[in-house]
Formats: structure tokens, C-alpha cells, sequence
């Protein structure tokens, strides 16, 4: 196979660049999120920072060549930091008109186009309805347009395998990978490597891929297509062992590793949600770090049987989304009038109701603050990066078995499929979790608290002499026997609340980034960290005073938000939402604070961010 | 788990201080009697039963027993029992419920817990009436029934709880009466006997809401006319003077047949719970519905060489470890390509 060594120097020009932004595009049985995704790990092996946005329909398949069915996977990859995968695309591969014409208004100026120009037929143009050709019409007369004929070239180096023509055709996507490996410079073995494992069963597959891809990398280089390579150096990064790692795939690993920390037996009870699924599906591989998956026969079931597991001694957690969220919300109460520990992951998508699926969104802030009867406080954290899952996997783990509470973790579509490299942490270097089950049935009581959590004792099944009784009705603080009086339930209540609040004290202040004080404090959550702090990097690289204050824990709030809002002029809370983190700290702190929403299931652009920050400063 | 011989336990190890507050002449304090009097024979330590309930007169059950407990929210209780039972499977789960909790607002639960076969002991204490929200009609009362919610007549046609568990192949299937004490003990104890899913419909009266809910089987008089005791390897006969038996057709249908004028019992099905195939079962479970049959009482099924789900999930653990070997934290957080920064 073709490998970086190959490259011939001087046939054409190699350029060093800093940074580029690449985009695949094809319909969503075209293996754009494979071709994605290897391109990614290639990049991310050979040492660049990486942030990539995976964004697919929520159809399976969508009628074939339209653009609903459009299917895109983009990447920064960069020798510098990054912190988004970019409002603005530098290369995008387009497989068929639709992706072409749903994608080329974020394709710079000058711009590298790749298309399939078999699939710009007149019948290909009608389903992406459109009347003239672009190859043909000089709509794309301001980009570097490279029409290639990736059905015809791929069959061409296939045809000796004896392989249908259809068969064929599934392997055009890696044709297009080899050329972008080839326009990159970058080695083909991560992805041979890949191909190996994946199709070791089918050779003959292995060995289809693996000829497309070469024969895409052997075309720019035979045909001087792009007559210009590009090399983008290594980052610097902190040192360490690094790989590349999803949200979803983060949490998963947070998961055992805080079973393992703990001592406890994972369990999770899931039902099937986008895009939450993942969650369960790398779970279930685990089952040799005695991990139990339950795929429950729907999302109430998924809590409670994550309650009786907790109940029984394991640590406990259920994945979902936004419509999953709601109909757990009665078990939510129940977990809070029990005080089990019990992990709750909402992957966030576009809502209300089916909403949009496969986008994403951050309005569930308030259903996971309040969304249950009475007063059932719960604490709430929300990851910044992909990454990060992972350390707020095991944060939520911790706080749950330290106070018996359970614990929502407010991630999003955006985080949980995005990627990033990430620094492998040694298991050293994790905290252990401490946990002590209830043994001495001499004094005990299922509501007797520690005086420092106010955590009720983990009493379990099979344990002699501990045999108690609880449930959801109102119980006497101490005897944990049922108890309606009015005064009881006000101090039980109040026990409830008091007990979340104190974990204040358990969590770090924060420390906003940029500027400590001055003109202006934007204040974040959840997956808009990378935005963000790429656009106050920018605009403070022109001087302006700005600070950056994102919030990791959402209930309890870091005890020190209140004095870092005194700090500035003015405050700006970006969300994607209509506002709901805004909504929470007017309400506790009096702060007039002005929001930035956007609800259109997509990320923040930078240039987004800029604008409204250049507003508010009155520039 | 304890192991160690323990002295025997009584009757009064099972009861909680606890005032029982179900109303006078409630068939629920029957059923807590009986179950009081079937646990401390079973040979299982105290501390491993566990009593789980969901939302009803009937889930308050719990209370009243000193084991572990847990009252659980309207319906759930099948899925929190397999949640401990999955993580836990040494321990003896039972859960009380109606037929509100478990047929209507809970009714996925209980038909994926018995698909399952998780070993979870399931009691619907059946009343055919909402009692705690005090006499709305539920999805056991009888069509055209007169209830607070039904002012003129239930417009609904109810579930033959047998009928449903048998249909979910539920792997030990049983019925019983609230009244019928020796009966119910002898029931609960075939229950207790079963590995997998057990699910026990016990009739029960309201006296307050539905009195007289079963009183075509309760009643001394009528009660030999309508009841067909079902006994292992023995035909199927009742009637006063147990002189009527149930026959087959030709076509694999059943009738009533009398006995005499040449029919004999030879003639007559002889019941079979440990039939591998539930058709035979579910052919019993909703005789009653039509006319001249009476209501069979007892174990329908009780096939237990199905796995329970438990130990399935947990050898697949095993197994994996095993195969693999215990999980290296290190090597997973490390998997895949990983590359170094200096």
C-alpha cells in the first residue's frame, strides 16, 4: 500500500498550512461518517488537534440523491489548538448534486471541491431538484472545482474481482478517502489497518476498500489533479498518551472506570434513543468489567430497573434524551424520596416532542433543574468537550454514592457523536471512590444521616439484620417509617434541598478565561466551550476585555458565580436555547444579563459569537 | 449471603411493627397471612426476601412484611424487582400487585418481566376494582359494569389475567382465592418451588368497592357447582357430586361433559402444567367465559426447564471473563490507536 513515503516531492508543489477544514458529503448510504472517521483518526495518529461534527438525518435512508438524505461528516484538523470544527469549510467532497447543493454555501472562496461527477446525470439532478448542472452553469466558478468520476474509476480498479456492480460502488467512498489522504499527505495504514479488522470475515471486501482507497490516492498522484498537496505539522499538545474519542464513547469509559474506582458492579438499564444509543451499545462490549446492559422494554423501565439495581448495591445508570427524559420523571422523584445513587445521562436533542433526533440542542437545562412534581432537587453537571465526558462521567459517579442522590448529566448530539483527541489518563492518576455499604444492624436506621453529606445509609438486600422497608410515600426522617404530619414533610423537604446545596462545597469555583474582569463575561455550559473560547480568543487578541466563565456544575452552582458576574461591565449567556441558564441565574443572582440563543440544532460559528460580542461592546 | 444453619423462623419473624391499614374485612389481610405463613418454611434467610410493589391497596404489602421492602411508583414494580434480581440474583423477590398496577398502568412491565423469565414472584391480588382511588372500574371488572367511572356501564372488556401471563409464556402460571387459605399456601409454595417467572392471580374480595367481587366462587353453596380444582395427573372433573368433567373435541377444542350414560373420567383431560407448550394451558385460563364451564383454580403451568434471565445475563459476564479475562482499566482506556506526545 501507498504510505506517506511514497509521495513523490517536487512532481507537484507541497504547501505547509496551519489549519483545514474538510467536509464529506454524499447521501446517508454513501459511508460518509466511515470515510469521516477514518480521516479523523488518520489525522488525529499522526498528532494534529482534531474537532469534528458528524451530522446525519434522522432518516435511515432517505430516498437516494435528495437532500433530505444528505449525510455530512466534517473535521478542523489543525498544528495549532482547536477548539471547533469551523464555521467555514476549506475542502468539501460532495457525492452527489444534493450534497453539493445542501453544503456549498459553507465552502470558502477558492475553495477545493471534490465532486462525483458520475452522479450528475439529468435524473440525479431532478431528485436534488435542480434545473441546471453546476458543473455547467459557472455557479461554482469562485472554487477549485475537481469533477472526478468516482464510479467509473472505481469500477475500473475493481473490475478483476469479480464483484457486482453494486459492490462495487460501496467502496467509491474510500476511492475519495485515498485522495484526500493524498491532498493531506497522510499515511493510508491507520485506514488498511481498519479495513482489515472490519472486514476480516469478508477478505474480499477488505481487499475491494483497501484498492479504492489506493486507487484514489494513485489518481491525484498519477494525474497531477491538484498540481498543490498540503502538510499540516503536528500540534503541540500537553504531553502524554492521546487518542481519539468520541462523547458517547467517553462516557461509556467514565462509567467503568468509576465502577472500578468504586468497587461496585455497573449496571445500566437503557432503552434505544437517539443519540443516546451508543452509550449502550459500548457498554454492552465491556461485560469483562462485570458491566450488566439491560435493554429495557421501554425508558420507564430503563430508570427503575436501574433504581432496583441501585437499591441492590450496584452503580446505577440509564442514558437517554430529551422524550425519554420525560417519561422518567416520576422515577426520577422516587430515586430523589429514596435517596439512591443513580446516574442519569440526557444526550440533548432538538425538541419539543420527536423534535429533530439527530441535531442538537441544550434546552433540557430547566426539565433537569425542575422537571418533576414537588420539590425534587437533583444535582446537575454538564461536560464541556467530547473529552471532558469522561471526567464528568466519574464526577457524577462520585457525588451520587457519596450523598445517595441521583445525578443528571446534561451532555448533547453534538458532544456525544463529535470528537476530539484526549489525553489517556493512567488509572493511577483517578481518585478511588469510596463507598460503604451499611453492615451493623446495631442502631440502624434507613434514614439516620451522616452529619457531613446528610447521606442516608446503603443498606442492601441480603444483608442480616438491616431488613427495612422504603418507597415513595413521605417517611419520618431517621425511621424511614411513613409519616404524613405537616411538619415532618416541611423538614424532609427541606433535608432534601439541603442536602443537594451542600454539595457546593464539594466543587470547585471556577475561574473565568481571559480577562478576570471588564467589559464583558460570557457565560456558557455544556458544548458551546469550544466556540466560545475560540471567539474570546479572537476578540481578545484584538484587545478587548472579556472574560469567559463556563459552568461544569449546573446544580449546585460553584459558590463563587455570584461574585465573578460582579466583575463585569456587562454579561452575555450564549446557549442553545431561549434562554433557560439565563432564566436560572437572573433568578438567583438579580444579574441583568443578556443571552445569545440559537435553536437551530447546529452548533455556534465563531463568527456568530463575534458578532454579538462586537454588539454588546458597542463596536 | 448466610450461610450457616440458622434457628427455624416462625410466622412472627415475617411481621412488622407496623399497624396494617387496609380496611376491615379486606381479603388483603388474608393474603398477608397466608404469605406470612409460606415464607419462613422456604429455607431462605430472612434478610435475602425482598418485597417489591408499585401503587395500590395491594402494594402497601411491603409494609407489613419484615423483609426488605420497597414500594415502588404506580406499575414499575416488575422493573425494579428484575433490576435487583439481575444484580443480585441469589435473593428471593417477590412482588404484590393489583389489577390496576399490573394490567393497566404497568401492564408492559409484567408481560416483559414474564417473557423474560426473570425469577420474580409476582402476586396480582385481583379485586376487579380501583380501591385506593376509591371504585373506578379496572381492566379485570366485568363488561357493562356500574362504577363511579362508569355510570352506565363499563364500556371496556376486561383481561383474564391467566389468559395474559400464559399469552406472555410465562413459565408458572397459577390461580387462587384470597379466602381459600389452605389452597393459596399450597400456591404460594409451588410459586416459592418455581426458578423462573412465577405469576399468581389471586382473587380477592373489596368489600368496601366490590364486595362480593368472586362470591360465584366464594360462596359455599355455588362454589363446588363453579370451581374446577386443577390437580396434577388427574382429570379434569368438578360439579357438587363431581359428576361433570371437561372433555376434549375432535377438533381440539373442550366441552362439558356429564359423567355417566358411558362417559367415564377415562374419558376426560387429565391436567398436565409441566406440558413444554403453553397452548394446552391458555386452552384452560378463559373456560369460564362461557357458559356451563366452571373457573379453574390452581397451577395452569409450571414448566420450569427454561433458563431464568439472571443467570443468563450473568454466565454471559462469566463467560466474557472467562474468554477475555477480568478488564484492565489501563488497556481499555489505552485501546485502539493511541499515539504519544513528548
Amino acid at each position: 500500500m501507498s504510505t506517506l513515503m511514497d509521495v513523490p516531492a517536487g512532481k507537484t508543489k507541497r504547501e505547509v498550512i496551519e489549519q483545514a477544514v474538510i467536509r464529506f458529503a454524499g447521501d446517508s448510504g454513501d459511508g460518509m461518517q466511515i470515510t469521516g472517521s477514518q480521516f479523523t483518526n488518520t489525522v488525529a495518529l499522526y498528532g494534529n488537534d482534531i474537532a469534528t461534527f458528524p451530522d446525519y438525518p434522522a432518516e435511515i435512508r432517505a430516498p437516494a440523491g435528495t437532500e433530505p438524505g444528505v449525510s455530512g461528516f466534517q473535521l478542523n484538523f489543525s498544528s495549532a489548538e482547536v477548539h471547533t470544527p469551523g464555521d467555514a469549510i476549506d475542502v468539501l467532497i460532495a457525492m452527489n448534486p444534493a450534497a453539493l447543493k445542501v453544503n456549498i454555501a459553507d465552502l470558502k472562496a477558492n475553495g477545493i471541491l471534490i465532486v462525483n461527477s458520475d452522479s450528475f446525470k439529468e435524473g440525479d439532478l431532478r431528485k436534488a431538484r435542480l434545473t441546471t448542472n453546476p458543473l455547467e452553469d459557472h455557479s461554482l466558478d469562485k472554487f477549485r472545482v475537481f469533477p472526478v468520476e468516482l464510479q467509473r474509476l472505481t469500477r475500473s480498479a475493481l473490475q478483476h474481482l469479480g464483484l457486482d456492480a453494486k459492490a462495487m460502488d460501496r467502496c467509491k467512498n474510500f476511492f475519495a478517502l485515498g485522495m484526500c489522504y493524498w491532498l493531506y499527505n497522510r499515511s493510508t495504514e491507520p485506514t488498511v489497518r481498519w479495513i482489515d479488522d472490519k472486514f476480516k470475515k469478508k477478505p474480499l471486501l477488505a481487499e475491494a476498500n483497501k484498492l479504492a482507497m489506493k486507487a484514489g490516492y494513485s489518481y491525484c498522484e498519477a494525474t497531477e489533479a491538484f498540481q498543490i498537496s498540503y502538510e499540516i505539522p503536528p500540534a503541540q499538545l500537553s504531553p502524554g498518551s492521546y487518542r481519539n474519542l468520541s462523547g458517547n464513547q467517553a462516557l461509556a469509559l467514565g462509567f467503568v472506570t468509576a465502577a472500578r474506582k468504586s468497587g461496585l458492579r455497573l449496571f445500566l438499564g437503557s432503552y434505544p434513543i437517539t443519540p443516546a444509543s451508543d452509550i449502550l451499545h459500548e457498554l454492552s462490549q465491556y461485560k469483562n468489567f462485570d458491566v450488566l446492559t439491560f435493554q429495557a422494554e421501554d425508558e420507564i423501565a430503563a430508570i427503575t430497573s436501574s433504581i432496583g439495581a441501585s437499591y441492590a448495591g450496584a452503580l446505577a445508570l440509564t442514558t437517554t434524551s430529551g422524550p425519554g427524559m420525560a417519561l422518567k420523571t416520576e422515577a426520577l422523584g422516587l430515586a430523589v424520596m429514596t435517596e439512591l445513587p443513580l446516574v442519569i445521562c440526557d444526550i440533548q436533542r432538538g425538541g419539543p416532542s420527536t423534535g429533530l433526533p439527530t441535531k442538537t440542542e441544550q434546552a433540557d437545562l430547566l426539565q433537569a433543574m425542575f422537571g418533576r412534581n414537588s420539590e425534587a432537587p437533583i444535582p446537575v453537571l454538564a461536560p464541556s468537550t467530547p473529552g471532558d465526558c469522561f471526567w464528568i462521567a466519574v464526577e457524577a459517579c462520585r457525588i451520587a454514592l457519596k450523598y445517595m442522590v441521583p445525578v443528571i448529566i446534561l451532555s448533547d448530539g453534538y458532544l456525544a457523536n463529535g470528537a476530539e483527541p484526549w489525553r489517556i489518563p493512567k488509572e493511577q492518576e483517578i481518585p478511588e471512590i469510596p463507598v460503604k455499604f451499611a453492615t451493623d444492624p446495631e442502631g440502624f436506621m434507613p434514614y439516620k444521616r451522616n452529619p457531613d453529606t446528610l447521606a442516608r445509609p446503603w443498606a442492601v438486600p441480603g444483608t442480616k439484620g438491616l431488613e427495612h422497608r422504603i418507597g415513595g410515600l413521605e417517611k419520618q426522617d431517621v425511621s424511614g417509617n411513613i409519616n404524613y404530619e405537616p411538619l415532618n414533610h416541611e423538614n424532609m423537604v427541606r433535608i432534601r434541598a439541603a442536602k443537594i446545596d451542600a454539595i457546593v462545597q464539594d466543587i470547585p469555583n471556577v475561574l473565568p478565561a481571559g480577562d478576570p474582569e471588564g467589559e464583558l463575561l460570557i457565560v456558557s455550559w455544556g458544548s458551546t466551550y469550544g466556540a466560545i473560547t475560540q471567539s474570546v480568543k479572537s476578540q481578545r487578541a484584538k484587545g478587548r476585555r472579556i472574560g469567559h466563565l463556563h459552568l461544569r456544575n449546573l446544580n449546585p452552582l460553584p459558590a463563587n458565580v455570584g461574585d465573578v458576574l460582579k466583575r463585569y461591565r456587562k454579561i452575555l449567556i450564549a446557549e442553545l436555547n431561549m434562554g433557560q441558564l439565563r432564566w436560572m441565574l437572573r433568578a438567583k443572582y438579580l444579574v441583568d444579563a443578556a443571552g445569545l440563543n440559537k435553536i437551530q440544532g447546529r452548533p455556534f460559528k465563531q463568527a456568530e459569537l463575534d458578532q454579538k460580542i462586537e454588539e454588546m461592546l458597542g463596536l | 449471603m448466610t450461610t450457616t444453619a440458622l434457628p427455624p423462623l416462625t410466622k412472627k419473624d415475617f411481621q412488622t411493627d407496623q399497624e396494617v391499614r387496609w380496611c376491615p374485612g379486606c381479603g388483603d389481610y388474608a393474603i398477608l397471612a397466608a404469605v406470612q405463613a409460606v415464607f419462613p418454611d422456604l429455607g431462605i434467610p430472612r434478610e435475602n426476601f425482598v418485597v417489591v410493589s408499585g401503587i395500590g391497596c395491594s402494594s402497601r404489602f411491603p409494609y407489613y412484611m419484615n423483609t426488605f421492602g420497597f414500594h415502588t411508583i404506580h406499575g414499575r414494580a416488575p422493573a425494579v424487582a428484575s433490576g435487583i434480581k439481575i444484580t443480585h440474583p441469589e435473593l428471593e423477590v417477590w412482588v404484590a400487585t393489583g389489577d390496576g398496577d399490573a394490567l393497566a398502568i404497568g401492564g408492559n412491565h409484567t408481560i416483559h418481566l414474564l417473557r423474560r423469565n426473570v425469577g420474580v414472584k409476582v402476586l396480582l391480588f385481583n379485586n376487579r376494582i380501583y380501591g385506593l382511588t376509591k371504585g373506578q372500574y379496572s381492566p379485570t371488572s366485568e363488561f357493562h359494569k356500574v362504577t363511579k367511572s362508569t355510570p352506565y356501564g363499563s364500556p371496556d372488556r376486561p383481561f383474564n389475567p391467566v389468559s395474559l401471563a400464559i399469552g406472555a409464556e410465562a413459565t408458572f402460571v397459577a390461580r387462587s382465592v384470597d379466602i381459600f387459605q389452605a389452597h393459596l399456601k399450597d400456591t404460594l409454595k409451588a410459586a416459592a418451588a418455581h426458578q423462573g417467572s412465577a405469576f399468581v392471580e389471586i382473587l380477592q374480595n373489596c368489600n368496601i368497592f366490590n364486595d362480593g367481587a368472586w362470591i360465584d366462587l366464594t360462596e359455599k353453596d355455588a362454589r363446588s357447582e363453579h370451581v374446577l380444582q386443577l390437580e396434577q395427573g388427574k382429570p379434569l372433573v368438578f360439579g357438587k357430586n363431581r359428576d361433570k368433567g371437561i372433555r376434549r373435541k375432535n377438533d381440539g377444542d373442550i366441552e362439558v361433559v356429564q359423567l355417566g350414560n358411558g362417559v367415564t373420567e377415562s374419558d376426560l383431560v387429565v391436567h398436565d402444567a409441566h406440558h413444554p407448550r403453553a397452548s394446552y394451558a391458555f386452552l384452560l385460563s378463559h373456560m369460564e367465559h362461557r357458559p356451563g364451564f366452571p373457573t379453574p383454580l390452581g397451577v395452569f403451568r409450571a414448566w420450569d426447564s427454561l433458563p431464568r434471565y439472571e443467570d443468563v445475563i450473568n454466565e454471559q459476564v462469566r463467560d466474557i471473563i472467562a474468554k477475555k479475562g477480568a478488564g484492565d482499566l489501563n488497556q481499555l482506556l489505552r485501546a485502539g490507536d493511541t499515539w504519544e506526545v513528548k
